[in-house]
C-alpha cells in the first residue's frame, strides 16, 4: 500500500476503487434483499384466496332452475341457494340476474308491486332486466350464464358476468319461444 | 421473635429497600425529572396517558375474549351469546372491550387534535406525528376488524358495504378486495382473515409503534413547553422529579377513566342483532361510526372520487402537515396566535354553516345526472361537484387571507379547521340524520 493510499485511510477517505470488499457487501445486500422479496412472494401466494378449492368443495355451480313452462312472462324467482333471480321477460327471454347491488354490495329483494329490485341500503333501484333505475349503483346487475337444455332452464353460478349496460344478446330464449307462449 | 427497636428498622428498611426497587422499575420507562410546566393538565389534557391505558383495557379484556370466542361464521354468533348469558361477567368484559374500543377512537381524536392545536409536530417532533398517524389508522382498523367477529347483521353487513368500497378503487382495488375477503363475498374467509389480523398483526403493529412513540417524545426532550405566542420557545422552567409529580397525575388520571368505562360497561350493553343472514340486508346498512363521514361523501359524490381521491387527499395532507415550510415554530402555543385562534373559530363557523347547507341543497335540488344527462357520472357526479367544494372553500380561504394577511402557520390551520369540522359534520349526518334508504331524516 503506498504511503499516499495509507494515509487517506487513516483520514477516513476510503479509496474509490472497487475493493474486494465492497464488492461483497453489496452482493450480500443483494442476496438479502432477494430473500426479502422471495418471504414477500411466498406470503402473498399462501394468503391468496385459492379459487380451485373453492371450486372443488362446492361442484354443483350449475343450477337447474325447472322447466320453461314453470316461470311465466315478467316474472322473478329468487334462487336462494344459487344467490340469484331468473327473470322472464314479458317477450319470453330469460336472464338470471345476481342479488347483489352493484354499488355496495347489498343483497336486493324483487319488489313484485312495483316491479323494480329495490336496495335497502342506498336506495339504487333496478328493473327486471337488471338495468339501473335509480342511482347510486354504477351499473346494471351482473349476470350468470344461463343456458337451456330440453326446454330445461339451467344458471352456471360459478362466475359472475358484470356489464356496463343491458343488451338484446344477454337474454336467452328457448328454442320454441310461440309454442311456450301459447302454453302460457 | 421479640420486635424490638432493632426490629422496626428492619421492616422499614426493607419497605424503604421495596419502594426504591419499584421507583427504578418505573424510571425504566419514564423521565427522571420532567418540566413543570408539562404537568399542567390543559397541556395534554392526559390524552396521550388515557389511550395507553385503554389499549391496555383492550388487551386485557381482548384475551380474555379469546378465551370464549369461535372464529367461525356457524359458530361465531352462538359464542357471543353464551359468552353473554352462561359465562360468568362474560357480557360485562365484551361491553369492557367493546366502549373501550370506541372511547380510545374518540381519545386518539383529541390527541391529535391537542397535537396539532398545540403545534406539537414542529421540528425536532416532525416525524413522530407520522408515527402517531400510523397508530391512529392501526386503531382505526382495530376496531373495524373487531366489528365483524359477532356475526350479526349489523356487523356483516357493514364490513360488506365497507369492503364492497374497494370496488372503485383503480388498479389493484378488486384484488386487494379480494385479499381482505379471502373470496369474492364476504363469508368463512373473510371472518379468518380478520380474527386473525385482529388478534395477531394490528396488536402486534400497536405493541410496536407505541413505544417508538414514547421514544421519540423523549428524544424531542419531552412535551412541548406550553407558552404564549409572545414568549420565547427556548426557556424551560424548573424541572420536577417524575416520581411523584408525573407518576401520580397519571394514575389518578388512569383510575378515573377505569371507573368511568366500568360504569358505561354495567350500564349500557354492547350491540348485538341477528345472527348474520347474507340474503337480508337490513334497512339502512351503514358502516361503523367512524367510517359514515365516507358514506356520507358518497351519498354526494361519484365513487372514483369520494372512496379513492378524497382520502388519499386526506392522508397526503395529513403527512406533510410537519413538513410544510413555516416561517416560525409555534410548538407549545395553542392555536398559533391571537389572530390564528379568530381565524380558526371563523373557518369552523364557516363549515358549520356551509357543509348542512351543502348537503340539503345535493338532497333536495341539485341533480346533475338529470340536468346534464349526456356526461359521464365520474364528471357529472364527481369533478363538478368536487369543484364547486373547492370554489366556495377557496373564496373563503381568499377572503380571509386578504382581510387579514395571514402567515402560513395560521393558513394551514384554517384549511385543516374548515375540512375538519366538514368531515365531523359529514360524520354526524351520517350517524343520526340517515334513516330509512338512507335518506334524510330528524333522528
Amino acid at each position: 500500500m503506498s504511503e499516499k493510499k495509507r494515509k487517506k485511510i487513516k483520514e477516513g477517505q476510503f479509496p474509490q476503487e472497487p475493493s474486494r470488499r465492497s464488492f461483497l457487501n453489496k452482493l450480500w445486500i443483494g442476496l438479502g434483499i432477494l430473500a426479502l422479496l422471495e418471504f414477500a412472494l411466498l406470503v402473498m401466494a399462501y394468503l391468496r384466496p385459492n379459487k380451485k378449492e373453492t371450486k372443488s368443495r362446492d361442484p354443483e355451480t350449475i343450477i337447474e332452475a325447472g322447466p320453461v313452462a314453470k316461470f311465466p312472462l315478467d316474472s322473478v324467482t329468487a334462487f336462494i341457494r344459487g344467490k340469484f333471480y331468473l327473470c322472464r321477460l314479458e317477450d319470453g327471454g330469460f336472464l338470471a340476474v345476481s342479488r347483489r347491488c352493484t354499488h355496495l354490495g347489498c343483497t336486493v329483494p324483487w319488489i313484485d308491486k312495483e316491479k323494480r329490485f329495490a336496495c335497502p341500503c342506498h336506495a339504487s333501484a333496478f328493473d327486471i332486466k337488471g338495468e339501473v333505475i335509480n342511482p347510486p349503483a354504477p351499473r346494471p346487475l351482473d349476470l350468470y350464464r344461463l343456458f337451456i337444455e330440453n326446454s330445461i332452464v339451467k344458471v352456471d353460478t360459478g362466475r359472475r358476468i358484470k356489464r356496463s349496460r343491458f343488451r338484446a344478446d344477454q337474454v336467452v330464449y328457448a328454442k320454441r319461444v310461440k309454442h311456450e307462449t301459447l302454453e302460457n | 421473635m421479640g420486635k424490638g427497636r432493632n426490629g422496626i428498622l428492619r421492616v422499614v428498611k426493607g419497605q424503604e429497600r421495596y419502594r426504591r426497587y419499584l421507583n427504578t422499575f418505573i424510571l425504566h420507562f419514564r423521565p427522571r425529572t420532567v418540566p413543570e410546566q408539562t404537568l399542567r393538565f390543559t397541556l395534554t389534557w392526559g390524552l396521550g396517558g388515557m389511550a395507553v391505558v385503554l389499549i391496555l383495557m383492550l388487551f386485557g379484556t381482548g384475551v380474555l375474549l379469546k378465551f370464549a370466542y369461535h372464529p367461525f361464521p356457524d359458530k361465531a354468533y352462538e359464542s357471543i351469546l353464551h359468552l353473554q348469558h352462561d359465562i360468568q361477567f362474560g357480557q360485562l368484559i365484551r361491553n369492557i372491550h367493546h366502549w373501550s374500543a370506541n372511547i380510545l377512537l374518540v381519545v386518539v381524536f383529541l390527541h391529535f387534535l391537542r397535537v396539532f392545536f398545540t403545534g406539537a409536530f414542529h421540528p425536532p417532533r416532525q416525524f413522530n406525528w407520522i408515527i402517531g398517524l400510523a397508530l391512529f389508522l392501526t386503531v382505526l382498523f382495530s376496531n373495524f376488524t373487531g366489528y365483524l367477529l359477532p356475526w350479526d347483521q349489523l356487523s356483516f353487513w357493514a364490513v360488506t358495504i365497507c369492503t364492497g368500497m374497494f370496488d372503485y378503487i383503480p388498479g389493484a382495488g378488486l384484488w386487494l378486495q379480494e385479499m381482505i375477503r379471502g373470496g369474492p363475498e364476504v363469508g368463512p374467509s373473510t371472518l379468518t382473515n380478520f380474527y386473525a389480523i385482529h388478534t395477531v398483526i394490528l396488536p402486534a403493529l400497536i405493541i410496536a409503534f407505541m413505544p417508538f412513540h414514547f421514544w421519540r417524545v423523549r428524544k424531542a426532550g419531552g412535551l412541548v413547553i406550553p407558552r404564549t405566542p409572545e414568549e420565547d420557545s427556548e426557556t424551560r422552567g424548573e424541572m420536577v422529579p417524575s416520581i411523584p409529580n408525573l407518576i401520580v397525575r397519571e394514575i389518578a388520571m388512569a383510575l378515573i377513566l377505569i371507573a368511568f368505562i366500568l360504569v358505561v360497561s354495567v350500564f349500557f350493553n354492547a350491540p348485538l342483532e341477528g345472527k348474520a343472514n347474507p340474503g337480508l340486508s337490513p334497512n339502512p346498512t351503514k358502516a361503523p361510526w367512524y367510517f359514515l363521514g365516507f358514506q356520507e361523501i358518497l351519498l354526494h359524490f361519484s365513487p372514483l372520487i369520494a372512496l379513492f381521491f378524497i382520502p388519499v387527499l386526506m392522508i397526503i395532507a395529513l403527512i406533510s402537515i410537519p413538513y410544510i415550510h413555516y416561517p416560525s415554530s409555534t410548538a407549545g402555543v395553542w392555536f398559533v396566535s391571537s389572530k390564528g385562534r379568530r381565524m380558526a373559530i371563523g373557518a369552523t363557523v364557516a363549515a358549520l354553516i356551509a357543509t348542512p347547507i351543502g348537503i340539503l341543497v345535493d338532497e333536495y335540488v341539485v341533480d346533475f345526472a338529470v340536468w346534464m344527462p349526456g356526461l359521464s357520472p365520474v364528471i357529472s357526479q364527481g369533478l363538478i361537484r368536487l369543484g364547486i367544494v373547492l370554489a366556495v372553500f377557496y373564496g373563503f380561504y381568499l377572503l380571509l387571507k386578504r382581510r387579514y394577511y395571514a402567515n402560513k402557520n395560521e393558513t394551514v390551520q384554517v384549511v385543516f379547521c374548515f375540512f375538519l369540522t366538514a368531515f365531523i359534520i359529514l360524520t354526524i349526518t351520517g350517524i343520526w340524520f340517515r334513516g330509512s334508504e338512507m335518506r334524510l331524516v330528524w333522528p
